[in-house]
């Protein structure tokens, strides 16, 4: 076979316009994502049966299903019944782009849920003592405490799992969406050139992981600030 | 001596504490008054650090009755706020906050329990940093810090409180031995200064000079409690000699 080297540089421009529906992707995902973890991660550790159950359940069935599944469910599934269709919902379901945010998101929440539950049980119960015996409320405890510290704690278990999700932000071309992928998997359709074609995007998703990791890493070194080397 | 024993402003009564089967605490009677200094000392696992860690509540009681300042120690969560902010804690292992600087870790309580300016409580850090001798060390993380001044750090980050109680749990027990004195001394000038204070402890030179009561435990249980001149010279049960015996 031959390899044509040529048609890389020329594909990567238009792979290129692929990376802004990629972004996107992956910051809604990241940030709604995270905002789920929290409020899990909360009704986890918070003691009541009736919060860490649910949050249990919602953990275990986010982890343990394949997010290609989820996204068909939210995107196929979910407009079959009529209530939905008929719902506010209806107008975010509606579009895959909306469907995949959903699926990225309660997926890597469930991640994250997790990750921050072990930053936070990493936390030194001696500076939870100190705390209370200073007359902190949990609340101010939970949030001048425990929270920068876990922070920290979690921060590599959390750029490993970003990177995870930009990766996984390449599942939304199988519901239509244009991202990095879905570019190439056309530019390919009209090409035949599945190998320099997907090679250019692979060179795109390690450029960004690129980025991902360095800025995680700046994060992490000004959290640790305190820390001596 | 005997004006300050009209006032008690700590009192437990027919104590108890368990950690499963185990009886970490059996029928403990201690009554504090203002100004006195308790030293605790006992073997390890006797029970000393969850009698006082069951003053401010960091350990919930079993049985019988605590009441520190007036206010009995129970379920209901909204007194032990209020007594946490009178009763200062130090612990063996500082349990400085390591992401705050120093100054910061003093800060903390003041600005979110007593809501005291940013300025304000600044300023009053300051001058407990001061107290313990360690003000240029204001800007620094804990972790700049060797083991004494960690310790009279947290001695401050209490202080900052302006709490009626202090209780130590074997604030020396973690430090090298040259950092020892240091710390001790902090402790001292507190003592001198009228500061409530019931310390566990087995520095034993400190007992015999600053407490005005000596409470030897063993086994969950108050053995002995005396002035130290009896409590050294004349121990008045067999385990108390014992103990000393192994430690003096």
């Amino acid at each position: 076979m031959t390899f044509d080297f040529y048609l890389i540089i020329e594909s990567l421009p238009e792979i290129f316009g692929g990376i802004g529906l990629t972004l996107q992707l992956l910051f809604l995902s990241a940030f709604l994502g995270l905002m789920l973890a929290v409020i899990f991660l909360l009704m986890r550790i918070s003691g009541r049966w009736y919060l860490s159950i649910p949050a249990f359940i919602y953990i275990y069935i986010f982890r343990g299903t394949p997010i290609l599944i989820q996204i068909f469910v939210i995107y196929y599934g979910l407009p079959q019944f009529e209530w939905i269709r008929e719902s506010v919902l209806w107008s975010v379901l509606r579009e895959p782009f909306g469907c995949s945010v959903i699926a990225l998101s309660l997926n890597t929440g469930a991640y994250m849920a997790e990750i921050l539950r072990g930053g936070v049980l990493g936390v030194d119960k001696g500076l939870h003592e100190a705390g209370a015996a200073l007359g902190l409320s949990a609340r101010d405890r939970f949030l001048y405490i425990t929270t920068p510290i876990a922070v920290r704690l979690a921060i590599p278990a959390y750029s490993n799992d970003v990177i995870s999700l930009l990766k996984a932000t390449a599942l939304a071309s199988t519901v239509t969406l244009l991202d990095v992928t879905g570019v190439a998997r056309t530019i390919v359709a009209q090409t035949f050139a599945p190998y320099e074609i997907f090679l250019s995007a692979a060179i795109i998703y390690l450029a960004l992981t690129w980025l991902i990791q360095r800025g995680f890493r700046l994060f992490e070194k000004h959290m640790s600030r305190y820390v001596q080397q | 001596m005997n004006e300050i024993k009209q006032q008690p402003i700590i009192m437990l009564e027919n104590v108890s504490k368990f950690f499963g089967e185990f009886q970490a605490l059996k029928n403990v009677n201690l009554t504090v008054s203002k100004g006195q200094k308790v030293v605790v000392c006992g073997p390890s696992g006797s029970g000393k650090s969850t009698m006082i860690r069951c003053i401010n509540r960091l350990e919930k009681h079993d049985n019988g009755r605590i009441v520190v300042d007036g206010i009995e120690l129970s379920k209901d969560t909204r007194g032990i706020d209020a007594v946490r902010s009178e009763v200062g804690m130090v612990f063996q292992q500082f349990n400085l906050f390591p992401h705050l600087t120093v100054v910061k870790n003093l800060m903390l309580a003041p600005r979110r329990v007593r809501k005291t300016s940013k300025e304000g409580s600044r300023e009053l850090a300051m001058q407990y940093l001061e107290r313990v001798h360690i003000a240029e060390q204001a800007d620094k993380w804990p972790s700049q810090l060797s083991g004494g001044q960690q310790q009279r750090v947290a001695i401050a980050r209490a202080l900052c409180m302006k709490p009626q109680i202090m209780l130590f749990d074997e604030p020396t027990s973690a430090l090298d031995p040259e950092m020892i004195n240091e710390v001790l001394d902090v402790m001292i000038e507190l003592a001198n200064e009228g500061m409530t204070m019931i310390c566990v402890t087995h520095e034993m030179g400190f007992a015999r000079s600053v407490a005005d009561l000596i409470v030897f435990m063993d086994n969950g249980e108050i053995v002995e409690s005396n002035a130290p001149d009896e409590f050294f010279e004349n121990p008045r049960s067999e385990r108390t000699k014992f103990f000393l015996d192994q430690i003096l």
